[in-house]
């Protein structure tokens, strides 16, 4: 059953990211990346992991994808026209990420402490949010609060930077 | 029952879409997508090993907690980089990056 859920989410996944990277109008490409961020969210869920799943979906899912398509209708985007490859680009490209997969398959293939199963969760455990809850603000306290700074100092940098006159 | 292995090829699989996306694509927004892309796929490893990794008999909180920040700041960081974004686009009518080429040597 989870195996099943698995293989399913996770070529989903795949199948969706790679329409990001191969679709040529930015309204699909967005479109692709939301549902690859739900079935991400999925995977998250298959790994006992509810909390992040649903912050997956809200924050990303959700927010950060309504910013992309606002600012795509905002810029007036259209598909993009197809220009003369740049060769050495593609090829250096297609390189470098084809060592990188190589790379990664041998060396989780290498290690058999990679394929274990599934350790089982004992029965009458808290729920992962009041877990996370607890650890958040029992051990990352300071962290909590330098994060609320970031997001003010990016909120502000956001408006100075949309601003029509840069001073 | 799926692996450890399986969910970290599944991630590294995902993360070199990204990666892809990143060097061969010549869309700024397309680009930034793919960059989103590669910061979800070091997310989904890092939950697999707090799933795999069981610390006294629960699941490693910790590593939630840092996906928890890894989220918040990438919300963050998309919010920026979008509007830098627009003022380029303000400032050059395009979000095309071979017309992008004045700091290029």
């Amino acid at each position: 059953m989870l195996l099943t859920a698995f293989w399913f989410f996770a070529s989903l996944m795949i199948l969706f990211g790679l329409s990001v990277v191969l679709l040529r109008n930015p309204v699909s490409c967005a479109m692709s990346l939301v549902m690859c961020f739900i079935s991400l969210a999925a995977l998250f869920v298959t790994l006992d992991a509810t909390f992040i799943g649903i912050i997956q979906v809200l924050v990303y899912a959700g927010a950060v994808m309504v910013l992309f398509l606002f600012i795509i209708m905002l810029l007036d985007l259209r598909t993009e026209k197809s220009r003369r490859l740049n060769f050495g680009a593609t090829l250096g490209g297609t390189l470098v990420v084809a060592a990188f997969l190589s790379i990664l398959v041998q060396v989780i293939n290498a290690d058999p402490a990679l394929s274990k199963a599934l350790p089982a969760l004992p029965p009458g455990m808290p729920t992962d949010v009041k877990m996370i809850g607890f650890t958040l603000f029992h051990s990352f306290g300071l962290p909590f609060e330098v994060v609320g700074v970031l997001l003010l100092s990016a909120t502000v940098g956001v408006i100075v930077l949309s601003r029509k006159s840069l001073r | 029952m799926p692996t450890l292995a399986n969910y970290l090829i599944a991630s590294g699989l995902l993360f070199a879409i990204g990666l892809g996306g990143v060097m061969l694509r010549r869309s700024i927004i397309i680009i930034f997508m793919s960059l989103e892309l590669m910061l979800s796929a070091a997310n989904l490893s890092l939950v697999a090993f707090s799933r795999y990794g069981l610390v006294s008999g629960h699941q490693n909180f910790d590593v939630q907690v840092l996906v928890f920040f890894i989220i918040t700041v990438a919300a963050a960081e998309v919010a920026v980089g979008l509007a830098i974004i627009v003022s380029l686009y303000r400032a050059r009518q395009t979000t095309h990056v071979e017309d992008l080429d004045t700091l290029k040597f």
